[in-house]
């Protein structure tokens, strides 16, 4: 079934310069592995591909059941150059709670 | 065990908050970060007009304040002094005589850009003419030989966020330079406190509709223990939430690699975390960083953003010809930008044309400002919302990180007579 990523995870995202970086944590750790399966980089990347211009990556924090997503080029510039509403990169991370997954029954629990 | 508790996550962050950490519950340090990637620019600019200004000016008031309240109770440790910590230290020994007050001084480098090395001037070589500010990330150990003088406040310039709990953990507890897992664990617990209520519920996706007593939301403290494990909380009669949803959102704000979160004094390991009932344990941390990050601002244009509204039916539509407007009349009179942005806030019952400029030539930047309010009569029906007048023309200060071998920076500190 398709359920969108809110069900199952809760994220906080921010700004280094022109990186962005989005937080995504299972709000159960029982779901981490279908973080792991469903939200990728590459994923991520076509979901924000009219805002970060540059390569997205993924890194894992298991002991916290969580994902970090490092998004280049992501701020027009960064925080004091960008002329977007959101030069820090805040949105990014309640945006991505509306990602489509796709999960099974058992999964969910 | 020894309570620090942070009550500033930026300059511009809730007044009354350091008051309330003092008043509301025991307490043994108080930590209060003000600086932010563009803050030291500002602060830079303001010295250059005045030389006794160039710090968060908020600060000396407050010790003021909290003087009586503090002294021989609670030590602060802040990052107030910006690009001018001297001039902050006497400021605040003026307004509150009976304080100790100890600086910590040799992060600013831009009386000496020039003298740091060919690898650092080729890093800076593009951007060196415009260069505003230069300032060395400074860690927790200066930060502690300053609290070993008795001092009741410790001042210094760019001390790095996270390093200023842990630097009451390492004048406390005798952590040496190469304990690495203390060190580690006294990073994450300051990274999780240094954005305040950011730990307790603020900002927080997984808490905020059923946040308890907002407005009166608990800035966070760690009960750090001398073995590197700490417990993170909030006084008790305070709003917001100590939970683990709300400090894991925390701990992966603003990180890049969590295997390696480099600061001054070690690079931690967040994957090494193990955070339980709002306590952390098992932190692991590598040797500190054998280059100091250095944080560099420098200006880099003008730019302006004006904004208009338009109602509906066809509130989208009606954007639309504005923003094309403006584009034709840029293009008319020939002004030349790095960049041009429109945004579009709204629904088509009521919505905003959102547009910015950006570019090296203020004057063009300037003559931008004039093409927005005109459309309220040139323009589609029922354009509104211009009551700011023209959109201000604002400098660029733009950040550029630098990485300069760390025996090039020299701290010093200083007790302020």
């Amino acid at each position: 079934m398709k359920i969108t990523l809110d069900r199952i995870a809760h994220t906080r995202s921010g700004d280094k310069g022109d990186l962005s970086n989005i937080g995504v944590i299972a709000r159960n750790p029982r779901h981490y592995p279908v973080l792991l399966r469903e939200v990728t980089a590459e994923r991520v990347k076509n979901y924000f591909s009219d805002l970060v211009h540059g390569p997205v990556t993924r890194y894992e924090l298991p002991n916290l059941a969580a994902l970090n997503f490092v998004l280049e080029e992501a701020l027009d510039g960064g925080g004091t150059v960008s002329l977007r509403l959101d030069a820090q990169g805040k949105i990014f991370g309640s945006q991505l709670l509306g990602l489509e997954i796709e999960v099974t029954e058992d999964e969910l629990g | 065990m020894i309570r620090i508790g942070n009550a500033q996550g930026f300059w511009g962050d809730w007044l009354e908050a350091p008051v309330r950490m003092v008043e509301q519950g025991p307490l043994d340090y108080l930590t209060l970060d003000y600086l932010a990637e563009v803050t030291m620019s500002i602060l830079q600019k303001q010295r250059k007009e005045d030389p006794t200004l160039g710090y968060a000016r908020d600060f000396p008031p407050l010790m003021a304040r909290l003087a009586a309240q503090i002294a021989g109770r609670v030590k602060v440790i802040a990052n107030a002094g910006g690009v001018n910590p001297l001039a902050c230290a006497r400021e605040v020994k003026r307004l509150a005589p009976g304080l100790k007050v100890a600086v910590v001084l040799g992060d600013d480098l831009m009386d000496r850009l020039d003298e740091l090395g060919p690898e650092f001037s080729n890093q800076i070589a593009a951007i060196r003419p415009q260069i505003l500010s230069a300032n060395a990330y400074i860690g927790a150990f200066p930060v502690a030989e300053a609290l070993a003088t008795g001092a009741d406040v410790v001042i210094g310039g760019r001390i790095a966020d996270a390093a200023l709990a842990l630097a009451a953990m390492v004048h406390e507890f005798g952590w040496a330079e190469d304990d690495w897992d203390r060190l580690a664990s006294g990073i994450v617990g300051g990274h999780i406190i240094e954005c305040g209520t950011q730990a307790t519920g603020g900002n927080c996706s997984a808490a905020w509709e059923t946040l308890p007593d907002p407005a009166n939301i608990g800035y966070p403290i760690l009960e750090a223990e001398p073995d590197g494990t700490f417990r993170v909380t909030k006084h008790a009669a305070t709003g917001g939430v100590i939970c683990d949803a709300c400090i894991k959102e925390q701990l992966v704000y603003e990180i890049h690699d969590p295997r390696q979160y480099f600061t001054p004094d070690v690079i931690a390991d967040f994957t090494t975390i193990a955070l339980k009932d709002a306590h952390v344990s098992g932190v692991k941390g590598q040797p500190r960083p054998q280059k100091l990050k250095v944080s560099i601002s420098y200006h880099a244009g003008w730019r302006s953003i004006g904004t208009i509204t338009f109602p509906g039916p066809q509130a989208r539509r009606r954007c639309e010809i504005a923003e094309a407007t403006v584009r034709e009349r840029i293009a008319q009179l020939r002004l030349s930008f790095d960049a041009m942005h429109a945004e579009y806030l709204g629904d088509d019952q009521l919505m905003q044309l959102r547009f910015g400029v950006r570019g090296k030539d203020r004057k063009a930047v300037d003559r931008f400002t004039r093409e927005m309010i005109p459309l309220v009569l040139s323009g589609p029906p029922g354009g509104t919302g211009y009551g700011e007048g023209r959109p201000a023309v604002r400098e660029i200060v733009a950040y550029a990180p630098a990485y300069l071998d760390r025996d090039r920076v020299q701290t010093r500190v200083e007790v302020v007579a």
